[in-house]
């Protein structure tokens, strides 16, 4: 920014402040109410206490939640795995009649608002006359889980030499072989980067979930219970505060992992040394 | 090795030809072969056989057919017909990896998550050999192409150079019996470029059981150099197969004439005749010239150093391009020459006949 002047600048930065201020201070007050000693929600708090964390984890209903929650990400999570990187590498290997179709198809459910999944699940759920259950939950959140996986795992492919493969097999590798030692260690941080980000995104899912859970209560949706009934407040916080922590830990790490893969890592690259065409993803 | 043969003898099946030793004793022989993408034809009718030991090149501008006729030898692509042989078993529907040739590949392909030493041997470990003997191995082989020291960087971690001998390395640790290499040298530069040309052709002769080298380039220079014989790529044919002298000395088309140096193209009763540049000779006034002798006026001088390379226009509406060595001219008397009337000549036997191998070509 030459010639920018300095008060531009300056001003840039309090945007900046307050726009991050704006993202930040209520997911901050959250934090802050889950030691909040009082069961009112008061302003200043009366003091800090964890007495919370205790009743909150010995509340049944809200361990029955949790684990339906857990349940549902890790089967939603390992199907987007499954045929998330099967779809990535259908697409990119191969040149068919739909490919284009299909690809966008699959990006699909990310751009799609929610609450149209969301109604066009429940009324095929209804029709076909299936009981919501732990499998209709997957099947809702897996339609968005697989975009994540499938996206991070196409755009390592495209990354990558294709000239990878040809070597592996020009070395006597077979089919087996050249993915176990070259394609499956090139793409294996995209895996685990969108496998994170799927979990994270189905932990924390409520729209799709609301109209594939039937009666159940997923944690997001006992959250949203009890806000709107106004009931065990206190008890909500410090939920909050762990779903925050739950749903940030995986979206960090998938950060890192595909940012720094180790295949990448351009230290002790020697001045005017070839770019390599591997891998990154961000 | 060089054992010559006439210069399109191997382009058909048909003839009967090349010398008898040789044919007991072929790396490679592609017989008929034809590929096409789509629409596009990329190589059409091709034959061609290469003998044991040989450094073999197919030159071609790009889109000629020449990778594309390594990538069938190879294995990744399968031809749509005509087939493969390499040492006298058919490989045409072979997988890669059961054909006993190795690639090194034009962006080199080292895999960036193993170490150069791992890169190395991973032919011997998808083989199954044992850790101590590949690593031993690999090590030889990355002495052999003079990389000591690296083993435990990433590819990431080398310089262009460097990534160009792990993966030759990578390739001869397998001691396959066909060496194929895809533009090779094309990402480094001209000085490295040319001490690898040399390299390679050491390497060769030093691997104890001479493994046969297919080499593809676009560079006549590079062909010339390290080459036993060349076959001419245009247009997904061979135009040529031949020693380096004789594809340069003796150019059966105009196209091969201009590919592999300048060509200086004059037609005398109605048959057309090359001329390289450096056999013609500028006379100096008075001078007697040779059984050839034309008049023209210089057009343009380029002085190159230790060459100056000047432009002719004749009297016959023909151009030719003449090299003289700078043996007692210097730059500021060759420029003087711009404009100047001359009189070229050349020896008989340095005027080669063009298209005279029309009708073999056309098989």
């Amino acid at each position: 920014m030459i010639g920018a002047s300095r008060w531009s600048r300056v001003a840039l930065g309090v945007w900046a402040a307050l726009m991050m201020a704006f993202l930040f201070i209520p997911i901050a007050i959250i934090v802050l109410y889950a030691f909040n000693p009082s069961n009112v929600q008061s302003w200043p708090l009366d003091g800090l206490s964890t007495k919370w964390f205790s009743s909150a984890w010995h509340n049944a209903e809200m361990r029955h939640a949790f684990w339906l929650s857990v349940r549902a990400g890790l089967l939603a999570t390992a199907i987007a795995l499954a045929l998330g990187s099967m779809a990535a590498f259908a697409v990119h290997r191969f040149r068919f009649f739909g490919r284009e179709a299909i690809s966008f198809i699959f990006v699909l459910p990310l751009a799609l608002p929610g609450i149209i999944t969301g109604m066009a699940l429940n009324s095929f759920i209804t029709f076909a006359g299936v009981s919501f259950s732990l499998t209709t939950i997957v099947i809702g959140h897996a339609t968005f889980c697989i975009v994540v996986v499938y996206n991070n795992v196409l755009a390592r492919l495209r990354r990558t030499q294709t000239s990878l493969v040809e070597a592996s097999m020009d070395l006597g590798a077979d089919g087996w072989q050249t993915f176990r030692f070259v394609t499956l260690p090139v793409i294996a941080t995209a895996l685990v980067a969108g496998g994170l980000l799927a979990f994270a995104l189905s932990f924390d899912e409520i729209v799709v979930t609301i109209f594939t859970a039937g009666a159940q209560n997923t944690l997001p949706i006992w959250i949203f219970g009890n806000i709107r009934l106004g009931q065990q407040l206190p008890q909500v916080n410090v939920v909050v505060l762990f779903v925050i922590l739950v749903t940030l830990i995986p979206v960090a790490l998938a950060q890192r992992l595909t940012r720094d893969t180790g295949l990448l890592r351009s230290r002790a690259r020697p001045p005017g040394a070839l770019p390599q065409g591997t891998g990154q993803l961000s | 090795m060089i054992s010559g043969g006439g210069t399109t003898a191997d382009v058909s099946s048909s003839h009967p030809s090349p010398p008898a030793d040789a044919s007991t004793d072929l790396a490679v022989r592609v017989v008929g072969m034809r590929k096409t993408y789509g629409d596009v034809v990329a190589v059409e009718h091709l034959s061609l056989e290469v003998r044991a030991g040989e450094f073999f090149t197919l030159l071609g501008p790009s889109g000629s057919g020449k990778t594309t006729t390594l990538r069938v030898i190879a294995g990744f692509e399968l031809p749509d017909s005509g087939h493969v042989e390499l040492h006298g078993v058919e490989v045409t529907r072979s997988p890669p990896y059961e054909r006993p040739v190795n690639t090194v590949f034009q962006d080199y392909a080292l895999f960036p998550h193993m170490s150069v030493l791992e890169n190395v041997a991973y032919g011997l470990r998808v083989k199954g050999v044992g850790k101590r003997e590949r690593s031993q191995r690999a090590g030889e082989a990355l002495a052999m192409v003079r990389l000591p020291g690296v083993e435990g960087r990433r590819p990431i971690q080398l310089s262009g150079g460097q990534r160009q001998r792990v993966a030759l390395a990578r390739a001869i640790v397998n001691r396959p019996r066909v060496l194929l290499l895809d533009e090779p040298l094309g990402a480094l530069d001209l000085k490295l470029r040319e001490e690898m040309q040399f390299e390679l052709k050491a390497i060769q002769r030093e691997l104890s059981e001479r493994i046969t080298f297919i080499y593809v380039t676009h560079d006549q220079d590079e062909a010339l150099t390290m080459s036993d014989r060349i076959a001419v790529f245009s247009n997904g044919r061979i135009e040529q197969i031949g020693t380096p002298g004789e594809i340069y000395e003796r150019p059966v088309n105009e196209f091969v004439a201009g590919f592999v140096g300048t060509s200086n193209i004059l037609v005398r009763d109605g048959k057309r005749y090359l001329v390289r540049p450096e056999r013609i000779r500028m006379l100096a006034a008075g001078e007697a010239g040779d059984s050839r002798t034309v008049g023209g006026v210089v057009r343009e001088v380029a002085y190159l150093g230790g060459v100056t390379r000047y432009t002719v226009a004749l009297e016959e509406d023909e151009t030719l391009t003449v090299l003289r060595q700078n043996l007692e001219t210097s730059a500021a008397s060759v420029l003087e020459e711009r404009g100047r009337e001359v009189r070229l000549t050349w020896r008989e036997q340095d005027a080669s006949l063009l298209d005279t191998n029309q009708e073999e070509e056309a098989n």
